[in-house]
């Protein structure tokens, strides 16, 4: 992965000195309430329900142990003793206190890592394939690009007052994994006619109140231009974005309303302007940061590889966790580690600090040292040979993290909700256990295949409802929290916005209302089909009449 | 007329500029009385409207600027600036950062030498991105002293990206800015 050079060490050093005055002026009372949250936002820290949130960068997902390690300590420290997985691979904290903060963020600069924009109206963490370098299906390994956009990101001078949020996600491979075409800019990696791999540019997707899917603004720019491209997109936004309305400030609105033709005219206009100026990217740069990722020592096949048939035919549970908890990997004798963050009883995402430190020694033993977090809210290790799986999932299941449901009914992305989010209208949290407790026969589980449950707790969508098979959408009503239900959304190549089914129901109500359509998929189910594909083929209409009766 | 502090180029300086409001005459002399001839006029900055109404005369007089608000095509000042000194840019809002792009299109693509001033919610912890955007005279929020702004200058030592003040990114840099603020 990568590591910091003295540059990239000293700028996260001088923005926690940056961080620690404007504390320090928040508390004298030099700065205002509304002056510091902005400078607070971009440093990742909210003010929540109960106390600070910070959210912790975790650029496209990559932790090394060292790092791991540290966010244990800092959860001990400055928090509860655990952290959260948020749906765009950073780590959020949930009760530092705001003298603490600058602290925290030396010990985080201690191991190459940062809150720097992780919230505010700028550019976002770029995030990626959790599964980046180790998928079969990858044309290329996006996270050099990604590294190259998070330090052109970093402090962009002309970027940091954006009209709102700016978020950017890269992926490499044929199965996108990322979202792309839900991100401000989404870009995927591609094959020219010529031969050339360049990038898919995707602009003005995205969920919240507004949920759209991206457009492609251009089909293909080279590597040397991505940097200019995304400059052109950046500033065409910076001068056109709305300023009056925050609900109408995402560039998916602008692009919406100037049409993709103007946008793009728009876009390219500037982008003749840029792109032959030193901004452009030269080899020497790509094949620098390409160096980081080079794959690791993998050992022969021969001796990686170990067949678990024995050990599996010994520990039906060992043979349920392969099954479900681990995926193909690229080279031959490995395997791809999916660690739920959902086991029962555990809000989704959560992570405690020593499950952290169970993460690092695993990673240490049978890793290289390196583990991913997911838009999911799970994790992964992504080099694990085959005759180490056995061993690996008992260190897993002695740390509570091999709970064998990655693609299931529970393995729900769902946001902090009332619990903690002073944006919520209803809980999530709680949501998300009595689904948990209704779905917790396994076989069941696994019949019921893949099925992508995305639960929010109010209409920002941080829980993406818009783009789970099953959506549930918290709302207030007269004071009482009632949930709404939407289906058909899917975040991936199929990309999908779901569709309400009717109205809202009580909370007591929804885990049996979830119940009720799975039993009816079941029923309608043909061959090998998932929840999805029987909605898409049979429509709402019989699974509104499974949740609300005959009308 | 009042006093007022500005930064330029990095140090606290009497602001030499005179606002001059569109039912305000345009001063010819430095104002005092017994000044001679020979003294240029004060500078002054005008609204853009009387720029375009009086363009020809006030260009002629030399020494203006034009107050730009933000919601401006700055290209369409192109042809102005050869005859302007200063260009002011706006910041209603300090979280309004459309001044930013303003100030790099005016440097980098339009060339512009003069001076360009940031003004309006202009706050210490935004000077850093304003010098490098290419504002040279930073104008401090009203109440405040404009060597409160000195601070937020040297916040970093290391940037990425090129911008008007340093036209290479890091990767073209011959020196890694670590080794060049050490030395």
């Amino acid at each position: 992965m990568y590591r910091y050079d003295e540059d990239d060490i000293r700028i996260v050093r001088e923005r926690v000195e940056q961080f620690r005055d404007q504390v320090r002026r928040r508390l004298s009372g030099e700065l205002s309430e509304d002056e510091f949250r902005p400078l607070r936002l971009q440093n990742g820290l909210y003010h929540q329900r109960h106390a600070y949130m910070l959210r912790v960068a975790i650029p496209y997902g990559m932790l090394s142990s060292r790092q791991l390690r540290q966010l244990a300590y800092i959860a001990r420290r400055y928090d509860k003793g655990y952290g959260h997985i948020s749906t765009r691979q950073n780590i959020q904290f949930n009760w530092p206190l705001l003298e603490e903060v600058p602290d925290l963020l030396s010990d985080l600069a201690d191991v190459e890592m940062h809150a720097i924009q992780t919230s505010g109206n700028c550019i976002r963490n770029v995030t990626s394939d959790a599964l980046a370098g180790v998928a079969g299906d990858e044309l290329e390994d996006p996270r050099p690009y990604c590294e190259l956009i998070r330090q052109w990101s970093t402090f962009h001078p002309e970027f940091a007052y954006l009209p709102r949020k700016f978020k950017i996600a890269v992926t490499g491979a044929t199965v996108d994994r990322a979202a792309v075409a839900f991100h401000d800019i989404g870009l995927r990696l591609v094959r020219s006619d010529s031969g050339e791999v360049g990038f898919q540019v995707i602009v003005g997707g995205g969920l919240g109140r507004t949920p759209l899917i991206g457009q492609v603004v251009r089909e293909f720019v080279s590597k040397r231009d991505i940097l200019s491209y995304c400059e052109a997109v950046l500033r065409v936004y910076n001068l056109g974005g709305d300023r009056e309305n925050k609900y109408k400030a995402r560039i998916k609105i602008q692009l919406k309303t100037a049409g993709i033709d103007a946008f793009r005219a728009a876009v390219e206009a500037e982008w003749d302007r840029v792109r032959d100026t030193p901004i452009a990217v030269p080899e020497a740069e790509l094949d620098r940061l390409r160096a980081f990722f080079e794959p690791p020592a993998y050992e022969a096949a021969s001796r990686a590889a170990k067949s678990w048939d024995a050990e599996s035919a010994v520990d039906p549970e060992f043979a349920r966790w392969l099954r479900h908890n681990t995926s193909e990997h690229k080279v031959p004798g490995y395997r791809v580690v999916h660690i739920s963050l959902k086991a029962p009883g555990v809000p989704p995402g959560d992570i405690t600090a020593d499950q952290l430190d169970a993460l690092a020694a695993l990673s240490d033993s049978y890793s290289f040292g390196e583990a991913r977090t997911t838009h999911q809210q799970n994790m992964v290790l992504a080099d694990v040979a085959q005759r180490d799986l056995a061993d690996l999932w008992r260190g897993l299941r002695d740390a509570g993290l091999a709970t064998p449901n990655i693609g299931t009914l529970t393995d729900m992305i769902c946001c902090p909700g009332l619990d903690f989010c002073s944006l919520a209208n209803a809980g999530s949290i709680a949501v998300a256990r009595r689904i948990d407790e209704t779905f917790q026969d396994l076989d069941e589980l696994y019949d019921l295949g893949e099925v992508q449950l995305k639960l929010s707790g109010c209409i920002n969508a941080c829980g993406h409802h818009h783009i789970g098979h099953i959506g549930i959408l918290g709302i207030n009503k007269a004071g009482e929290e009632y949930y709404q239900i939407m289906l058909g959304g899917a975040p991936g190549d199929d990309a999908s916005l779901g569709r309400w089914i009717g109205p809202a129901v009580a909370q007591d109500e929804i885990a049996p209302a979830v119940d009720r359509l799975v039993r009816r998929y079941v029923e309608q189910r043909a061959n090998q089909e998932r929840f999805i594909d029987t909605y898409r083929r049979v429509g709402a209409e019989p699974f509104k009449e499974a949740v609300y009766g005959i009308a | 007329m009042e006093s007022r502090e500005i930064v330029l180029d990095g140090a606290v300086v009497a602001d030499p500029w005179v606002f001059v409001a569109d039912d305000e005459p345009i001063p010819s002399q430095s104002g005092r009385a017994d000044a001679p001839t020979s003294v240029a006029p004060p500078r002054v900055f005008v609204t853009l409207g009387r720029w375009r109404a009086d363009r020809a005369a006030l260009a002629a007089r030399g020494r203006v600027g034009v107050v730009v608000p933000s919601d401006l095509d700055i290209r369409t000042l192109a042809d102005d600036l050869p005859l302007l000194a200063a260009v002011a840019l706006e910041f209603p809002r300090f979280a309004d950062g459309r001044a930013y792009t303003q100030a790099r299109i005016l440097r980098e693509q339009l060339g512009f030498l003069g001076s360009v001033r940031a003004r309006g919610e202009v706050l210490r912890d935004q000077a850093f991105y304003m010098v490098r955007c290419g504002f040279d005279v930073l104008e401090p929020a009203a109440g405040r002293a404009a060597a409160d702004l000195l601070p937020g200058l040297s916040d970093f030592s290391v940037t990425y990206q090129g911008a008007a003040d340093t036209a290479l990114p890091r990767y073209r840099r011959p020196t890694p800015d670590t080794q060049r603020a050490v030395a």
